[in-house]
């Protein structure tokens, strides 16, 4: 009734072709854009912002980088973890060699790192595919995770083998990252930079590159024959994947969690961001954010629903139905709806549009 | 994109709704006690969270808390993960939790930085950064009653009276097996610097975390190695199975020491008969030959509000746990006495834990006479450099197999304020200390 595109025409090729062609689609976005900005710094609190906002977004980058090279370039990956660990140890290693550069800058070229290494592992992708890259990826996780507990260079030879993130400020004296950085400052630079990084993904995906990789994904053979270069395309599917998963790894250590040991970046963190992809549903961007969401919040929202309803179940159990939950629903995903919440939002949205005439 | 606007505000709801929850309740204070009863290292964290859940509920059934104010908790689960841990710290600071303990190595590393600022005092319980027991430094941080380098130190000179001196380790091989994370590493300087003084080799074993359990390369090497002895700085399912590893390579178990947080029963039980004469350090009485734990059994466990398991009640871990809710307990009584105040703050806390101080007389008054040594934090030194003992498993229970003993505090104390100091330098711009030194 209110979501139709009645009467919005598209008189040139830009506004056919844009991101949101539905003008309700567009306010929806402004919308949220504006709560994201203005309204939660200004309303949420410390514990929201910190505990739950920050780490939302950062996983939600990390979902889009493997959502990349698994959902549009169908090459699977169980490596997410060890490159976000590169861009994290890169961020710490250029930091600490040069302090007064911009961290936000360090940020953003520390990514490189993870994408030249996410380069080499994704060599073998040209050879190899389904169950054997996987197992090569997971060579590289554990590879990685090797040099992060073993090369001390890595960590600055620090007794306790962690690395931790420096105060650093902006010109201004704005301080960004360390203990005494402010969690609205920190708030809305991650989700900045999460904002634009989605923008460019999008952009990128809608485009001839994108569409090469959607090829190789849907049928590799087909692709080549239509002038699809493997090579270019599952390569660059790896190094624009790795990266954003090494932006978001440095984000996770410089924003969230400010001093991490190497553990912080094992294969648990993999599976978990393989879980965000599948839940929030493969190829899509809107479902990286609720994959996202529904990992890292359900935990978070049953320990403070349940109890605030008069179900005291204990934090152990809190642990085990959140992992049964999850469990249950990937199972149910794969079988039902194998592209996740996004699908589900999908349908809602074409349900809306027809709404209240199912047969129109 | 609305729906997930929809879950954040729902969440904001939530989280409001329980974070306003302890503040209405009146004359109590709110501790968060992080736990894992879940996750690789869960065998040793259950006996843990079962002592110090249990301690604070006696409190409060018998004595209606400290000085009529109820102690009001509830337990998150870390998993022993950082990035669960962090959101636990992120949540005691939101619930005013007067203290945080972070009860894993990797947690403590994190949110020492956030402590100072957020003004939430550590309490990491002979465990985390030992560097941390520079208050000056630290004013946050207390790592009571001593620190893994005092823990080092006390293998090292344990070992030293066997052989009947110091000078006698001279040409000896000790081996040192551990958990390659922050908490193996921590005491690694400390051994490496004692192997020169004393002319020891040290040998080192790392066994990755996700590799705990499967030591057997390691113990492979150990047994071509040889060493004279062998240190053990494990937890959770690494311990149980380097004991069995042990036993298996048949390395004389007398031979074989591990730090306080080997000496689980369960981890001993690991190797059977065979484990007989492997020793740990401790600083707390194993058994249930307490008042205060006879307390604990008449008003929590037969009463059925405990989660432990009758038979485990009084084992070291669960004895630990009452540990560090005796710590809290008496931070907290202290704290109140120092600020006048019924219903303390956590700054108040901070100013509690670091006058903290546990005499016999107090030990015989709160009914654990013995069961630990008594504990002294002050303003300058928050560890304290306490006493400890060794215990050794006789194949079916801990003994003691020495008495209480000092850790080497003349070696160790310079080392501490020299990595207090390397600390602040490589994380500046690290805070001076702002707050007085209350007395």
């Amino acid at each position: 009734m209110f979501y139709r595109e009645a009467g919005q025409f598209k008189s040139s090729y830009a506004t056919d072709q844009a991101i949101f062609p539905l003008l309700q689609d567009r306010i929806g976005f402004f919308t949220i854009l504006a709560i994201a900005f203005i309204a939660v710094p200004l309303l949420a609190d410390d514990f929201i912002l910190d505990a739950i906002a920050i780490p939302f977004l950062i996983l939600t980058l990390a979902t889009i980088g493997l959502n990349v090279l698994t959902g549009y370039a169908g090459q699977l990956s169980l490596g997410t973890g060890g490159f976000m660990g590169v861009g994290a140890y890169a961020c710490y290693k250029l930091t600490t060699a040069f302090p007064d550069v911009n961290i936000i800058l360090l940020i953003l070229l520390s990514g490189v790192f993870s994408a030249g290494v996410g380069l080499v592992f994704g060599l073998p992708s040209l050879r190899i595919k389904g169950l054997y890259l996987v197992v090569t990826t997971l060579a590289a996780q554990f590879f990685l995770e090797w040099c992060f507990i073993r090369i001390g260079w890595l960590y600055n030879y620090n007794v306790s083998g962690a690395i931790d993130s420096p105060e650093r400020s902006l010109a201004g004296g704005l301080v960004l990252t360390g203990p005494n950085a402010d969690s609205v400052t920190r708030y809305l630079v991650v989700l900045a930079i999460v904002a634009v990084m989605t923008l460019l993904v999008k952009n990128l995906i809608r485009g001839r590159i994108g569409r090469s990789w959607m090829m190789i994904r849907d049928m590799d053979i087909a692709a080549e024959l239509m002038g699809v270069r493997p090579l270019v395309a599952k390569l660059s599917a790896f190094a624009v994947s790795s990266y954003i998963c090494g932006v978001a790894g440095a984000m996770f250590v410089f924003f969230y969690l400010g001093s991490v040991e190497p553990s912080a970046f094992s294969i648990t963190l993999s599976f978990q961001i393989l879980f965000m992809v599948i839940i929030g549903g493969l190829g899509s961007l809107i479902g990286c954010y609720f994959g996202a969401a529904f990992i890292w919040i359900l935990p978070i929202f049953l320990r403070n629903a349940l109890p605030a309803i008069g179900i005291d179940i204990g934090a152990e159990n809190i642990v085990h139905l959140t992992s049964m939950i999850v469990g249950v629903l990937i199972i149910l995903f794969l079988i039902l709806e194998p592209h996740g919440l996004a699908r589900l939002w999908q349908l809602g949205k074409e349900k809306l549009r027809v709404w209240p005439f199912p047969y129109a | 994109m609305e729906l997930k606007t929809l879950i954040r505000g729902t969440l904001m709801g939530g989280a409001f709704f329980c974070a306003v929850l302890p503040a209405t309740a009146e004359d109590s204070v709110f501790v968060q006690l992080p736990t894992y009863r879940t996750g690789p290292y869960a065998g040793s964290g259950i006996p843990i969270a079962n002592g110090m859940a249990d301690y604070i509920t006696m409190l409060n059934e018998r004595d209606g808390g400290i000085n009529g104010v109820k102690i009001v908790f509830d337990e998150c689960e870390t998993g022993y993960d950082t990035q669960k841990g962090v959101e636990c710290y992120e949540q005691a600071k939101a619930k005013k939790s007067l203290v945080f303990n972070p009860w894993s190595t990797g947690i403590t590393l994190a949110v020492i930085p956030k402590a100072s600022v957020d003004k939430m005092p550590i309490l990491s319980m002979a465990y985390g950064l030992s560097a941390a027991a520079d208050g000056k430094t630290f004013p946050w941080v207390f790592n009571p009653p001593m620190t893994y380098w005092d823990g080092a130190s006390g293998v090292v000179k344990y070992l030293g009276d066997q052989e009947g001196g110091l000078d006698k380790l001279k040409g000896k091989k000790i081996g040192y097996i551990y958990l390659d994370a922050g908490y193996g590493k921590e005491p690694i300087p400390l051994l490496e610097q004692f192997a020169t003084q004393y002319g020891f080799t040290l040998l080192k074993y790392p066994v990755p975390g996700k590799e705990m359990q499967n030591q057997s390369s390691q113990w492979l090497n150990v047994r071509r190695d040889k060493p004279d002895y062998m240190v053990i700085w494990g937890w959770g399912a690494m311990n149980p199975t380097a004991v069995k590893e042990a036993t298996k390579i048949r390395f004389p178990m007398d031979k074989f020491i591990g730090v306080w947080w080997s000496g689980g029963e369960d981890d001993a039980r690991g190797g059977g008969q065979q484990a007989k004469g492997y020793m740990t350090l401790n600083f707390n009485a194993v058994g249930t030959d307490f008042p205060a734990l006879q307390d604990i059994k008449k008003f929590v466990v037969d009463t059925g509000k405990s989660k432990v398991e009758a038979a485990k009640f009084g084992e070291n871990l669960y004895n630990r746990g009452v540990v560090n809710s005796l710590y809290m307990a008496e931070a907290i009584r202290i704290a109140q006495e120092k600020s006048g105040k019924k219903v303390v703050t956590a700054e108040d806390m901070r100013v509690g834990l670091e006058n903290l101080s546990i005499d016999e007389a107090r030990l015989e008054k709160i009914g654990l006479k013995g069961f630990i040594a008594p504990v002294k934090v002050t303003c300058d030194n928050h560890s304290g450099h306490n006493k400890m003992y060794v215990q050794r498993w006789t194949g079916d229970k801990w003994e003691k197999a020495s008495d209480w003993f000092d850790p080497m505090s003349d070696v160790v104390n310079p080392m501490l304020m020299a990595a207090a100091k390397t600390y602040a330098e490589t994380n500046k711009p690290w805070p001076a200390r702002s707050e007085p030194c209350a007395n």
